[in-house]
């Protein structure tokens, strides 16, 4: 069993823990500024591994290709489950997991630059938070809980509104999870689907909406 | 070989352009087919969207799903390359506002420049814009009149193509009428947009964008354009057949690869190659104009990117289109025993009047669109219909706290689904997850709507450029040091905007995501953000008030012009792109008519 203490030391751990920024690469002309200049220098900071201003826009990318990927197995299998409870297999379009979310998420918390490595810190935090807490109320980790269980945390933070003001960091984090999860689902051909997406291909003229639609809602 | 370097230039053009945007891209235009030998000077590297251009890629295809980096700020699949908010190498300093608000400064280093990019919305100046202080004793007039550039006007929407509707309103001028072409068929949210704006007073036009809804009048445009110029004409014709119609898909701020939208490199540079008139160096970075002994520009000098040497050329006329405030750098920076000031300087206004837009911008969630069934909405992939400024007799009866409107543009429909579609839905959803968000999802999906404010800017003495007397360019050429500071006017205006786009989503049925902001000072956007920077090289009717006359030509140094947005005294609600393309075509034609008088 696992105390609400022990698990905000966990927390601290794992921010101590997460790997320093990799060095910046350094601008030749990274000047100081000078005494004179009233004003700030507004200037571009090189990201090392970034893909840089002018990358190749037509080929398809891999995920690690660009930047090495952070999560390890124990890490993986935590969020597949959490990104399979946010969005599961339907009926219409199959869960999260099955079509690449999980590299999706982890390419988004490993790549270079402040965004993406404000979302790493949240999740990989986050990560820590789920399983302890799984430890404090079954004693088992996350991903080994029956899915009311896991429901029963998820319950808890879904809402940031809603949720309990100690509780207010592993809302947030839910939160970044399930934008993410969203945005790795609904990028993919099956997420374009599940929402019956039908643009993107070249067509001969625009008709526009049915007239019939227009009528039902009132705008014709 | 129209891209030539340093060292294979011809010996002698009639012009340099320094430049290759929506201005240096209309004066090459305009000047090669008329026969003169033109060399153009672009800062970044070549760039062809035929091959460039990512048009049907899906953002699962790109890194982080297409989302912004600092890389790369408006997405992965921004037609923009070596640019942004930040360009590698080539800082610039901003002194905050008062508020701690900081201008920030758009640059596209890329042949073609921002045109590649941009919207596409193409709205005229109407004659109110022109004449604004004759109006309402506030800022500057322009020296010439609406009926000056109507003509112009007409001929840029005909080679660039625009759609839009023909109808004229109070200050939103249409052309004769055969110089658009068709809007777009409007959405389900933009009937939407119509049916319940006029309920608070507001009336909904055609949106204008330059994009080809349909072929380009092959036939009749080319002798309308070129009279009298049988190889211009067929030219241009061939031009106008090698461009497509739009495909009704892929987003325009990818550039397009078929020409079906206006880029410099799609629409203006093709035609001016093919006269074998013009000759193009890339990677060349501008910083000087040179002078002959008699006060007159004979040349420029320049950096190659990749090699830094330290290089120049020589014409007769030099014309800056380098962006309204690289074109005051290049001027301020041009300083000798002579010109301590810089060039075109005498009247220390180089640099000065520096105007943005106001944007202010609110979203909403509107229940009637929610659950539609599936519709292909990506249409011409931009503003479909928008809103002209509606309350010029109310201004000019000093009922509003600020004297200058603003247009809307409206935005919805089912866009290809992107990182952030379902971005921070609990407002909406409660916090679900499971089944029932992708419930949600398929709900809300298509059912948000996009309110735009685009806001003309009053001139005022806070916002200027100088020469950072320190920092450097990895060229070693001394910055810019913005200073900014928004009026009044343009802050309680973008309240209004806010107050007026609420007002309008509850007409719709609909809710704000977030609270319309009522604080004028952060109602506002920061300066730059709109990426329509104009003035510093403002032009006027007289040498002492102004840097550039009515031609655009500068006071100081006859055979020098300014083709970019740097000679607007007045930046209208108008989205300025036009209007630097009409103006930079009127300049020419000047240029052409001295040439042939042999007066320059």
């Amino acid at each position: 069993m696992t105390d609400r203490r022990t698990t905000i030391k966990l927390i601290m751990a794992a921010a101590a823990g997460v790997p320093a920024l990799r060095a910046m690469a350094t601008d030749p002309t990274d000047f100081q500024p000078d005494p004179r200049t009233t004003g700030d220098v507004q200037r571009y900071v090189p990201f090392m591994d970034g893909y840089g201003p002018d990358p190749n826009l037509i080929k398809a990318y891999e995920k690690g290709e660009l930047w090495p990927l952070t999560l390890n197995a124990q890490q993986r299998q935590l969020a597949t489950t959490l990104a399979d409870l946010i969005i599961p297999a339907d009926e219409h379009s199959p869960s999260a997991s099955a079509v690449g979310t999980v590299d999706f998420i982890d390419e988004w918390i490993s790549a270079p630059y402040p965004q993406q490595r404000k979302d790493r810190d949240t999740v990989l935090n986050g990560f820590l938070w789920l399983d302890g807490e799984a430890q404090h109320r079954s004693g088992r980790s996350f991903a080994s809980l029956h899915e009311a269980q896991q429901r029963a945390i998820c319950d808890s933070v879904c809402d940031p509104t809603r949720a309990a003001a100690q509780l207010q960091k592993p809302a947030q984090f839910f939160a970044t999870y399930r934008n993410l999860t969203t945005a790795g689902f609904y990028t993919t051909l099956a997420g374009r689907q599940d929402l019956k997406y039908v643009g993107n291909v070249p067509l001969q003229r625009f008709d526009g909406p049915p007239i019939e639609l227009l009528k039902r809602l009132g705008l014709a | 070989m129209p891209f030539v370097t340093a060292s294979t230039q011809r010996g002698s053009y009639d012009v340099i352009i320094v430049g290759s945007g929506a201005g240096g891209g209309q004066a090459a235009y305009t000047l090669c087919m008329e026969g003169v030998r033109v060399l153009m000077l672009e800062a970044g590297r070549r760039y062809s969207p035929a091959r460039e251009t990512p048009m049907f890629q899906t953002p699962d295809m790109a890194p982080l799903g297409d989302a912004v980096t600092p890389d790369k700020n408006f997405g992965f699949y921004d037609a923009t390359v070596d640019g942004g908010w930040d360009v590698p190498g080539q800082p610039y300093v901003t002194v905050p506002d008062k508020w701690g608000g900081r201008f920030t400064w758009w640059r596209a280093r890329m042949l073609g420049g921002r045109t590649n990019h941009w919207g596409r919305i193409s709205l005229r100046n109407g004659p109110y814009d022109f004449k604004p202080k004759s109006r309402d004793g506030l800022g500057l007039d322009w020296p010439i009149t609406y009926d000056d550039v109507a003509p112009y006007y007409d001929k840029v929407e005909m080679l660039v193509g625009v759609y839009g509707g023909d109808e004229s309103r109070e200050n939103t001028p249409a052309g004769p009428g055969d110089t658009l072409l068709p809007p777009p068929t409007p959405l389900v949210s933009d009937h939407l947009f119509m049916q319940r704006a006029p309920r608070v007073g507001i009336a909904v036009l055609p949106g204008r964008r330059a994009v080809l809804t349909r072929a380009q009048d092959h036939r009749t445009f080319p002798g309308k354009l070129h009279p009298g110029n049988p190889r211009a004409q067929k030219i241009l014709a061939e031009a106008m057949r090698k461009r497509s119609p739009c495909l009704w898909a892929t987003p325009c701020g990818r550039g397009c690869a078929v020409a079906a939208n206006y880029q410099s490199t799609t629409v203006h540079l093709p035609p001016a190659l093919a006269t074998g008139n013009l000759d193009i160096i890339a990677n060349a970075m501008v910083y000087e104009v040179t002078m002959d002994g008699n006060g007159r520009a004979n040349g420029v000098r320049f950096i190659d990117a990749i090699s830094g040497r330290h290089e120049q050329a020589k014409a007769r006329i030099v014309v800056l289109g380098a962006s309204a405030f690289e074109t005051a750098r290049i001027l301020l920076n041009s300083k000798s025993g002579r010109y301590p000031d810089g060039l075109a300087n005498s009247s220390g206004l180089v640099g000065r009047y520096i105007l943005d837009t106001v944007g202010s911008s609110v979203s909403g969630q509107i229940p009637l669109l929610e659950s539609l069934p599936p519709l292909n909405e990506n249409a011409a992939g931009g503003l479909q219909v928008y809103a002209p400024w509606w309350l010029y007799k109310e201004q000019l009866a000093h009922k509003l706290p600020f004297p200058r409107g603003y247009h809307i543009e409206y935005g919805g429909g089912k866009q290809m689904p992107g990182a952030y579609t379902f971005y921070d839905l609990e407002w909406l959803t409660g916090g679900s997850y499971g089944k029932k968000l992708k419930e949600d999802a398929r709900r809300y999906y298509g059912s948000f709507v996009e309110f735009d404010g685009r806001g003309a800017m009053v001139p005022n003495d806070n916002c200027y450029l100088e020469i950072d007397p320190k920092v450097k360019d990895r060229f070693g050429i001394p910055v810019l040091r913005v200073h900014w500071q928004w009026g009044d006017y343009e802050q309680r205006q973008a309240a209004h905007m806010q107050e007026t786009f609420g007002a309008v989503v509850e007409a719709m049925g609909g809710r704000v995501q977030t609270p319309v902001i009522t604080d004028p000072v952060k109602a506002i956007s920061s300066g730059g953000q709109m990426i329509h920077e104009v003035g510093g090289t403002v032009m006027g009717a007289e040498a002492r008030s102004s840097v550039t006359n009515r031609w655009s030509q500068t006071w100081d140094v006859a055979n020098l012009f300014v083709a970019d947005g740097g000679v607007f005294p007045y930046n209208a609600d108008k989205n300025p792109t036009l209007t630097i393309m009409a103006l930079a075509w009127r300049m020419s034609d000047h240029i052409l008519e001295r040439m042939r008088r042999r007066e320059i």
